[in-house]
């Protein structure tokens, strides 16, 4: 590469680079997990990057076909571990379809605060892991700090800090114990003002927005053609939520329920709530919306729980029906996606009439989510490839299952 | 849209290329011939009126009985079908597609059944069809970079068939 000049200031030069390849990973601190990146470099340019996975690929999907459905709830909370209950969910969904039960509304408002609690704290974990990215280490503890409130209160509920299994088929494995929800608000209403800590801290953060502000562009074509969902997805301004547009058997959860779905719309975000303003740099579509996305899905997410609270304590009937744990299930087949943190979240379930599944399959979102980084990393600098990847916030307990 | 007005049309343009379909399902589905799946992929996604421009999964599911016994009183031959689960973000409305396959090319055992890939049509299709290849076993002709994903490149077998058996031994790692 050679730079000519006719002002005397800059020497000229002609330094010739070489391509070189660059292993990224399994065991890079910013690749979020055990994932594999090979780039292809010229000097600081990436040209070329090709992502490897499968390193903690676990057969769910084989597990799947020997277990009774209730007996995969475990294995759904070890896919994507930072938002466990949202995975049960999905799954327990899944099987619930094809049994066409009805529940109670008591078991219905409660998963829906469940639910959302466990997306506030994927979301945090989300934010504070992509401060670790781009080299800020305070984010993270912070993030962490709220996020422990929340598992203390998912402790409470099921006694797990991770892995809960709570949510399963037919409701919920135990009601929500007596004084939770008291609790639990007083934790919305101390988290609520923390978020504009954490809006100073990075969003609006001139260096922030300066890593992430116009990188990694990704058109709404582009993320509708790669299946990108979730805030990957609204980050390109595409107006898709599951909770409003999925399929009525998932959407009647929500029934009732008033929120906005988090997408720029004619140059702006739903005005229910004051947000800090977009900064000059960002660019629709870049790193600096999908994380943007993310942190007003967290006071979206705080605002739909209060909803529940009221909803639950006077709704009637139970926290479950009972299902028996090797219960038969109908011949047939099912398809349902849920929205859980990070994407669309699908489950394919089908049946010969046994109480073993024939077949289950797991539909990641992260998958996909992370098909599209040879795209958006081309011609990008060197230093930029941890803040694209980072900004889909993938997991890659369950991109390999 | 009445739904049985639409398999009809899909009949009418398709002709035999449609083998199949129920609307009634759970999650209504036709069946489409595997020579024909880009053509049809490429209608379902461009026409106006279903623009199923979203591809949310790839998955494949072996029919196959181990049990003699249990095969008998199946119901079906034993063969692969893929599912092509679609959306539309335009009109929120979903559809299915299945495409059958015989279990072995000309059911000479190691020959892997092919079909052609819809990687062109919808970009997702990439990454899920490797993993159909890589735990199922199907070949797809036209995919840019038809290689394993999950699993190790030199691994042996295809793990999600139903007459897939561990391997004892993997580069000294004892299995079993």
């Amino acid at each position: 590469m050679a730079t000519q000049t006719e002002e005397t200031r800059i020497v000229e030069f002609d330094v010739r680079t070489d391509e070189m390849l660059i292993n990224m990973g399994p065991q890079h601190p910013s690749t979020h997990g055990v994932l594999r990146l090979v780039l292809r470099t010229d000097g600081e340019i990436v040209s070329e990057v090709t992502p490897h996975i499968g390193y903690l690929h676990r057969s769910a999907e084989k597990i799947g076909e020997n277990l009774t459905p209730r007996q995969w709830i475990p294995y759904t909370d070890r896919m994507d571990y930072l938002a466990g209950m949202n995975m049960n969910l999905g799954w327990a969904m899944t099987v619930e379809k094809l049994m066409q039960l009805e529940l109670p509304e008591k078991a219905r408002h409660l998963r829906v605060i469940i639910c959302e609690l466990g997306r506030i704290a994927s979301h945090l974990v989300g934010m504070g892991a992509y401060g670790l990215d781009l080299g800020t280490f305070s984010p993270f503890l912070y993030a962490f700090r709220e996020r422990e409130k929340i598992l203390d209160l998912f402790e409470m509920v099921c006694g797990a800090r991770l892995t809960y299994s709570y949510l399963t088929v037919g409701g919920a494995t135990a009601d929500l114990p007596p004084g939770w929800i008291e609790k639990c608000e007083a934790f919305l209403t101390e988290l609520e003002p923390i978020i504009w800590e954490y809006h100073t801290l990075l969003t609006t953060n001139s260096i922030f927005v300066k890593r992430t502000g116009g990188i990694g562009v990704m058109s709404p074509e582009m993320a509708i053609d790669y299946g990108c969902s979730g805030p990957v997805l609204r980050g390109s301004g595409v107006d898709h939520d599951l909770r409003r547009d999925g399929e009525e058997y998932y959407t009647q959860m929500y029934d009732g329920y008033a929120f906005e779905v988090i997408v720029e719309k004619e140059g702006h975000y739903p005005k229910d709530h004051t947000y800090p303003a977009v900064p000059r740099d960002a660019v629709l579509g870049d790193c600096w919306h999908r994380f943007y996305v993310r942190m007003l899905e967290v006071i979206q997410s705080i605002d739909l729980i209060r909803q529940g609270f009221d909803r639950y304590s006077t709704a009637t009937g139970d926290y479950g029906v009972p299902v028996k744990l090797a219960q038969k299930l109908p011949k047939g087949e099912v398809y349902l996606e849920t929205e859980a943190p990070r994407g669309q979240m699908g489950f394919y379930l089908v049946s010969d009439g046994g109480s073993i599944p024939w077949r289950a399959r797991a539909r990641s979102s992260c998958f996909c989510n992370l098909s599209v980084t040879p795209e958006l990393c081309r011609g990008v600098l060197l230093a930029d490839v941890p803040a694209v990847v980072g900004s889909l916030d993938i997991v890659m307990g369950e991109i390999d299952r | 849209m009445s739904e049985n007005k639409f398999l009809a049309g899909l009949k009418q343009q398709f002709g035999e290329k449609i083998t199949g379909g129920n609307l009634d399902a759970l999650d209504p589905w036709v069946e489409v011939a595997a020579e024909a799946i880009v053509e049809v992929g490429r209608f379902l996604r461009d026409d106006p009126k279903l623009k199923f421009d979203y591809l949310n999964c790839i998955s494949a599911v072996d029919y196959f009985h181990t049990d003699e016994k249990k095969a008998a009183k199946a119901g079906w031959e034993p063969h692969l079908e893929v599912v092509y689960h679609l959306f539309s973000m335009s009109f929120k409305h979903s559809l299915v597609m299945k495409v059958l396959l015989p279990r072995w090319q000309n059911d000479a055992e190691p020959q892997l059944p092919e079909m052609p890939s819809v990687a062109e049509v919808w970009s997702t299709a990439d990454w899920h069809e490797r993993e159909v290849y890589d735990l199922m076993g199907i070949r797809f002709a036209g995919h840019p970079n038809l290689r394993r994903i999950l699993c190790p490149e030199d691994w042996v077998g295809y793990p999600l068939r139903k007459d897939y058996e561990m391997p004892l031994e993997y580069h000294g790692i004892r299995g079993r």
